[in-house]
């Protein structure tokens, strides 16, 4: 299947030097949600810039739908709509007239009913009569939601969706966005909360410095990650593991003090209590133990420091 | 073209104007009507008629021009700019718009309101002074034109203006001095002759002339320079409009 978006070479140098995308690729599938994720500065906003038509690229090429954003730009931005990371409103209109004129703006006629259902799903309904500057932050946010979603686009830039929103609107927010996946939108949210590309994404793309240095499926991802470490400390030392359970993923430490245990978190059966009963028949004696587990945080952290 | 965005940006701007109501409209019926009285009435019954017309007639003409130029130039500059300020200006970028449509839209919501304030100055000075109009097509031709020439000349500083300065440093030091100079409250035939030649450098001047002429059938220059040169001026702002839409200029990184 033909990828709803495809990036190819893209760069982009701003006219005081800084190179904010280095040979950008990537391929955003039709009806997925991708997280974008990066540190502050890493080139997420610029990257959808680029694709939105906020910016022009300095070399390479992006196609939407097909189309390309420059020739085509037309038919490439009524598909998109974008809620920018700022919160820039007018102040003095009704919510109703700017999520209209926003309808308007992006070529669509008049729909009262589509206006009204989208308010209704942001829960803005009860507030469209009022003027921008009387709602609160969240209320502003799930607005400029509002206005991208007014001409029915098929894919929705979120940039960071989430910051600054306190917990309950954030809830919310991931529950709107899989709302709309279910009607086919395709979803590109930046974020530099692992937490929401973990909860979120279908896939996650990680981009620093400019370029992508990882595109991977979560489930992938989380399988890779989702393994966790059990490691028991003794009181005496064994010499080798005790018959009967050399099962997988046990292995002694060379000073014979410490077993270490690997499995699979989202096994259905961990075998972490069969394991610590076997032990105890063996007359094996803890002193301690502790768990841990390598996180999507673990892996990011470890690429961006990195830079690969 | 896309007439839905046209549209919605259009009726955007008028409603603008709807909201500031006391300031777009009322602000300058005030200030012509304070004119109507200090210089038509109060100084200009001690005024001789200028070429047969009383001095309260004569400068009607002059001072529709006055706000119809300073009122397109702040419409259709603030216009643009304020998006611009405010941040909003990314919707208009990520819109399926292009930049002919912007213009249109903008300006012409521009030109439409100093029309509109044009008419009620004509209107409000029907009340201080007996007028005459002998060429009303002629009239109706020149507010238009100079409405829509300003406009997209307030737009072009809207887009070049970074900060509220310079949005403002054109009109004040620029336009009004031009017109007050323009032969507004004048004849320019009364200056001493260095200064009528100088006069002639004002294109201001051949503005008020042509649209007074509509008025009283006589102006200070002939009707068909004023409406050579406002067309020139109109060339000359579509001219840069193309090449801020060619190169960008100042609206994209």
């Amino acid at each position: 299947m033909q990828p709803i978006i495809e990036i190819r070479n893209l760069s982009k140098t701003y006219a005081g030097g800084f190179q904010a995308l280095k040979d950008v690729n990537l391929e955003i599938r039709e009806g997925e949600i991708l997280a974008l994720l990066g540190p502050n500065g890493a080139g997420k906003t610029t990257l959808i810039s680029i694709v939105c038509g906020i910016v022009n690229a300095t070399a390479g090429s992006v196609t939407v739908g097909g189309h390309d954003i420059v020739r085509d730009f037309r038919k490439t931005r009524a598909l998109i709509g974008l809620v920018p990371q700022e919160l820039t409103t007018d102040a003095f209109e009704t919510v109703w007239d700017t999520v209209s004129f926003s309808r308007g703006l992006f070529g669509k006629p008049k729909n009262p009913a589509h206006v009204e259902q989208v308010l209704k799903s942001l829960t803005l309904w009860d507030k469209r009569k009022q003027k921008i500057m009387t709602l609160s932050g969240g209320m502003k946010r799930r607005l400029m939601i509002a206005k991208a979603l007014s001409h029915e686009p098929r894919i929705l830039f979120l940039d960071e969706p989430t910051a600054g929103v306190d917990v309950e609107l954030r809830r919310e927010m991931w529950e709107l966005v899989r709302e709309l996946r279910k009607t086919g939108v395709t979803i590109i949210l930046t974020t530099h909360y692992i937490e929401e590309a973990e909860e979120m994404a279908d896939r996650v793309a990680v981009i620093n410095k400019g370029e992508i240095i990882l595109v991977e499926d979560k489930a992938e991802l989380m399988r890779k990650l989702g393994k966790k470490r059990l490691t028991l400390h003794l009181q005496e030392p064994l010499k080798k593991i005790p018959k009967g359970l050399s099962g997988n993923g046990l292995a002694l430490s060379e000073d014979g003090f410490e077993l270490t245990y690997e499995y699979d978190t989202r096994a259905e059966r961990i075998g972490v209590t069969q394991l610590l009963a076997d032990l105890n028949a063996a007359g094996v004696r803890l002193k301690d133990l502790g768990t841990e587990q390598s996180s999507l945080e673990d892996i990011f952290v470890d690429l961006v420091r990195n830079g690969r | 073209m896309n007439l839905y965005a046209i549209k919605a940006i259009y009726a955007f701007e008028m409603a603008r104007t709807g909201r500031t109501l006391m300031q777009s409209i009322l602000s300058p019926v005030i200030s012509t009507s304070l004119y109507f009285i200090v210089f038509g009435a109060a100084i200009g019954s001690r005024i001789e008629t200028i070429g047969g017309v009383s001095y309260g007639a004569f400068i009607v003409p002059g001072l529709i021009m006055l706000m119809l130029l300073t009122q397109s130039i702040s419409n259709a500059s603030f216009g643009i700019y304020f998006p611009k300020f405010t941040g909003t200006i990314y919707e208009l970028h990520s819109a399926p718009v292009s930049f002919i449509e912007v213009v249109i839209s903008y300006v012409g919501a521009a030109a439409t309101k100093s029309v509109i304030i044009g008419l009620i100055i004509l209107a409000t000075a029907a009340f201080f002074t007996p007028l005459r109009i002998e060429h009303p097509l002629l009239m109706v031709l020149f507010l238009l034109l100079t409405a829509v020439t300003f406009s997209l000349f307030g737009f072009i500083i809207g887009i070049w203006a970074d900060n509220f300065e310079k949005l403002q440093v054109i009109p004040l030091l620029v336009v009004t001095p031009l017109t007050f100079l323009g032969g507004a409250f004048y004849s320019i035939d009364m200056l001493p002759e260095f200064w009528r030649n100088l006069s002639l450098a004002n294109p201001v001047v051949y503005l008020i002339s042509g649209f007074r002429y509509s008025f009283y059938g006589a102006g200070d220059v002939h009707i068909l320079v004023s409406l050579g040169m406002v067309a020139a001026f109109l060339a000359a702002c579509l001219f840069t409009v193309w090449l801020i839409f060619r190169t960008g200029w100042r609206l994209k990184t």
